[in-house]
């Protein structure tokens, strides 16, 4: 007798069909993200404040309460919900532009505070939906449409490192950086996820992860290619890890 | 210090009726960050809010204030923030996004001085920024402009309570003259009934198909049919919620509008032209969103000169020409910014129009 | 019997899953879907799968819906 070992989480709406690209890591991260809510039993106690970029599509998959945010206005409006109504599960889905650049305030700020919020930034090191410009994550000597010969100090400055800085703010609970270019640390990205999200369940305060994640289309790559990159380039800049959890500390 | 919340008549400040008056309205949160001169606000929300349990965020920026205060509207509970002009302008896109998302916000502008930082003198400079908004898209804030400190705490109820009713970002378009001024004012209950959210607040999908809450809809198509059906209901609003004061009209030949703090100055202007055998009333919109655009334009059957009389460059005189339509002349009093110009003062300039 | 199940209409032709598969069970099939992709097919003759789900965990697009395993 053959057991189910794989299935659609059932936090996920009947038949929702991605609209990301062929090979985009979206799909990963918001499957581990569906996984995690179907076992912890949170999908009906959930309102999510979704960001602008391919990451707002979420809401279209998941079955549920979302609300848009602004561009960079996730964390406020997450804070705003989870004030409201401390009760509820409440969790922002961003890329890494609208996290970590147009809505840094917001985020360090809601980790400072130590919002009971938890939050997941894709960091692909573009602005993918808009048509792969330079982002605050873009490596530097990487070649985008608004750095045509790279990334170099002189003009654009360094990319941030976001794991790092959010496990620096007291109000953090739980901040960890990981990878999609394994199946392995596909494994470990949804077990950083689950943290993120016991966290705030215990009420200790914000749980943070940092997805390395691919975009194809924008790196102009194949799939397979795209997580070479991510091998090669991203994670020797990007160390995937723990940056803070409390509950270890403890 | 955080005052007593009250049923009696007391004496306060115009920004502390305000805020009384939100907690007595029910609102459950408030965000926000200081300037003057609304800061009393903030001040007094942040201890009683506390104290009865209800939840008061220190915002890092009027970015995040309103952002926070349309998160928790989304919930369907009661929630403001308030700020000033040149942070006003900073909800902007918030603003926008809240009208499109037809979420309840309440938002408390309490105007000073400007362009840019401008200065913490009372002005009505921000009457476009309101009414117009200062965001992207065609859309509309229900505005509310009180008068007196009494009126700072009913217009506050009201305001909560319209922006519920129509489920559209409502703002309660002070000055820092009234937000600074002493006055006596009575607090009664709530009056409004509380509006039925339950078909539409975020609250987890138990039981029922998710929600999403979005600005906008995907398809050009359905966009144009989506702002058709906002604009219905600002049709709507127009026609059941337009509200404004009227005094010695029946038989005026000249007509001031004015609102806010300035209508104070221009109703006494308006006693010393009667007591001077010379025909003037006043019009005092205290909706400006849906302005009292249909009465103007009866009063220009009969009247034959308005003026709008404001502390700005002049803004409302544009609503005032638009009512009346070239149907009689409409002439404008105002001075730039600071405290109103006096009765006299008034009263000297209407007679060299004449 | 440990097997999967492509719901084809999904697949997008990233062909993630073939590198994943370690008994190489996973091709490129001959058939397009409504997206015009060439999707993957699941051929498994000799009963060899393991149910590791290891191509399922790599699909990024929701397109391998189930695995069993035994």
């Amino acid at each position: 007798m053959a057991t189910q070992v794989f299935k659609i989480p059932d936090s996920f709406k009947k038949d929702a069909k991605y609209t990301f690209c062929p090979g985009c890591d979206h799909g990963v991260a918001v499957r581990l993200v569906g996984e995690c809510l179907s076992e912890l039993g949170l999908t009906e106690n959930t309102i999510a404040a979704c960001a602008i970029g391919c990451s707002v599509t979420i809401y279209d998959f998941l079955n549920i309460d979302a609300l848009e945010a602004p561009h960079g206005r996730a964390m406020a409006e997450a804070t705003g919900i989870k004030r409201a109504c401390p009760d509820k599960f409440v969790f922002t889905y961003q890329g890494d532009g609208d996290f970590a650049s147009i809505g840094w305030a917001e985020s360090m700020h809601a980790a400072l505070r130590g919002e009971k919020i938890s939050a997941i930034c894709i960091n692909n090191t573009t602005y993918g939906m808009t048509g792969g410009q330079l982002g605050p994550t873009t490596l530097v000597g990487q070649v985008t449409t608004t750095s045509p010969t790279g990334r170099n100090l002189e003009y654009y400055g360094y990319p941030i490192k976001i794991a790092e800085h959010i496990a620096m703010c007291d109000g953090t609970a739980y901040s960890a950086r990981v990878s999609l270019d394994t199946v392995a640390n596909i494994k470990k990205a949804k077990q950083a996820i689950k943290k993120a999200f016991e966290v705030q369940i215990k009420g200790l305060g914000l749980g943070f992860v940092e997805i390395l994640s691919t975009c194809p289309t924008n790196w102009k790559m194949t799939p397979q290619k795209a997580h070479e990159r991510v091998q090669n380039e991203m994670i020797k800049v990007f160390k995937p890890g723990v940056y803070k959890d409390i509950t270890v500390e403890n | 210090m955080t005052a007593t919340i009250t049923d009696k008549k007391v004496l306060m400040k115009g920004n502390y009726a305000i805020a009384n008056a939100a907690v007595l309205a029910g609102c459950q949160c408030y965000f926000g960050y200081p300037i003057t001169p609304q800061s009393e606000i903030g001040e007094f929300m942040s201890g009683k809010m506390q104290e009865l349990g209800r939840a008061y965020v220190s915002a890092e920026s009027e970015l995040a204030a309103i952002n926070m205060t349309i998160g928790a509207c989304s919930t369907g509970v009661k929630a403001m923030t308030s700020s000033s002009s040149c942070a006003v302008s900073l909800m902007q896109e918030g603003l926008s996004y809240a009208t499109s998302d037809q979420l309840p916000v309440v938002l408390v502008s309490v105007m000073r001085g400007g362009p840019g930082l401008g200065n913490i003198y009372p002005s009505q400079g921000d009457y476009f920024q309101a009414t117009r908004g200062g965001g992207n898209g065609d859309y509309k804030l229900i505005v509310l402009a009180p008068s007196t400190v009494q009126e700072c705490a009913d217009l506050t109820y009201k305001a909560f309570y319209l922006a519920q009713k129509y489920r559209n970002p409502t703002v309660l378009l002070a000055d820092g003259l009234l937000g600074q001024m002493m006055e006596p004012v009575e607090f009664k209950p709530y009056p409004y009934p509380e509006i039925d959210n339950s078909q539409w607040k975020l609250s987890g999908a138990k039981g029922r198909e998710a929600r999403i809450i979005r600005s906008y809809a995907p398809l050009a198509d359905n966009q144009c049919v989506y702002l058709e059906k906002l604009f219905e209901k600002y049709k709507l609003i127009e026609e059941q919620e337009t509200q404004w004061e009227e005094i010695g009209t029946e038989d005026a030949d000249i007509v001031l509008v004015s609102f806010g703090s300035t209508a104070r100055n221009v109703k006494t202007a308006t006693k010393i032209c009667r007591q001077k055998g010379l025909k003037v009333g006043i019009l005092r919109p205290i909706t400006l969103f849906p302005f009292p655009t249909k009465r103007l334009k009866e009063l220009a059957q009969s009247v034959k000169m308005f003026v709008s009389v404001e502390v700005n460059m002049g803004q409302m005189v544009q609503d005032v020409r638009l009512a009346v339509n070239g149907k009689a002349p409409v002439e404008l009093i105002h001075k730039g910014v600071g405290v109103p110009p006096a009765p006299e003062e008034i009263v000297k300039q209407i007679e060299e129009l004449m | 019997m440990s097997h999967i199940i492509i719901d084809k209409s999904k697949c997008k032709a990233c062909y993630l899953c073939i590198d994943e598969c370690p008994k190489n069970l996973i091709k490129i099939s001959n058939d397009t879907n409504n997206l015009g992709n060439r999707v993957v097919e699941f051929q498994d003759s000799k009963n060899e799968c393991l149910g590791c789900a290891m191509c399922a965990t790599r699909c990024p697009d929701l397109a391998i819906t189930e695995v069993y395993r035994g």
